[in-house]
């Protein structure tokens, strides 16, 4: 999980465009969305694809959303639980 | 009205960024579009992290406003009295062929928001907090007489006290230029040079 969380934050990185900013500053419970990373609805957009495009993941229920994108913990989480073996 | 001023100009062009016509940062190690942008975004210590998400297209007249409006104390006017008025011959086909690109795969949404040109003055009014006039055209060159009507006519039928005019371009080979203008009218106190048509065209332009 801890290699999953690390591959995310680097992903997210590069995928988000997060100039100047680098996995060890991540800190995997920090919110990513307003306090945390700033980041925005396109950055969740974005994130969708980024779970289907790697992981083959799609998110069917939207209102969890919130839930899944609440942290990299979160998110790791939810990709371990949902990945196609 | 008083006759209007240009209280500063910017350009950025691939050998250089020139305020007023002087070489204010070059491109001394030719980098690329990408690296150039951020070498200004940097050497003025601008603290927007938006910046990197941004198109080619909207990263250009986002640092030439930056650039522009960087000494301006733009409290003296109300949102709704700044306006932008900006032409390109290009509109957004450099992002508009990356997306389509991308719709092979998995159309990104970050790409998508910019396949609009005047996404760029969208990014420059929510920065420099402007709500005033925001118009775009799309011109096969520099349509000087048009820019300089187009910004009188502003200034005498509606609130306008200042605009930012000009030229921002970025085509499908990545050639780019920007050509900024401050245009307000006329205080005596900081006059670069006029708002007339032939001084544009033929020299500022061109620096």
């Amino acid at each position: 999980m801890e290699d999953l969380k690390e591959k995310l934050k680097a992903q997210l990185i590069e995928q988000l465009n997060l100039e100047d900013i680098t996995p060890a500053d991540i800190n995997s419970s920090d919110p990513l969305f307003g306090e945390g990373l700033g980041l925005d609805s396109i950055d969740a957009l974005e994130i969708i694809v980024l779970l289907q495009k790697e992981y083959g993941i799609k998110i069917e229920d939207t209102k969890k959303g919130k839930e899944i994108f609440q942290s990299i913990d979160t998110l790791a989480a939810y990709i371990e639980a949902n990945k196609k073996s | 009205m008083n006759n209007l001023t240009i209280k500063k100009y910017v350009s950025v062009k691939s050998d250089a960024l020139r305020i007023n016509g002087e070489i204010a940062l070059a491109n001394g190690s030719s980098a690329d579009f990408g690296e150039f942008m951020k070498h200004i975004y940097h050497f003025y210590k601008v603290s927007y992290l938006k910046f990197f998400k941004m198109d080619a297209l909207s990263k250009l007249g986002f640092i030439a406003s930056k650039v522009l409006l960087i000494d301006d104390d733009s409290s003296r006017f109300e949102p709704e009295e700044k306006a932008i008025v900006v032409a390109n011959r290009s509109s957004s086909l450099n992002t508009d062929v990356k997306y389509n690109q991308s719709i092979s795969e998995i159309p990104s949404p970050a790409v998508f928001v910019y396949t609009l040109p005047n996404i760029l003055q969208g990014e420059i009014s929510i920065h420099h907090n402007m709500k005033g006039e925001n118009a775009f055209f799309v011109q096969e060159k520099p349509d000087v007489p048009f820019l300089v009507n187009y910004v009188n006519i502003l200034f005498k039928t509606t609130r306008t006290k200042k605009v930012i005019a000009g030229w921002i371009e970025v085509d499908v080979n990545n050639f780019y230029q920007a050509f900024l203008m401050d245009v307000e009218e006329s205080d005596n106190n900081s006059l670069i040079a006029n708002f007339d048509i032939d001084l544009i065209q033929n020299q500022l332009f061109t620096e």
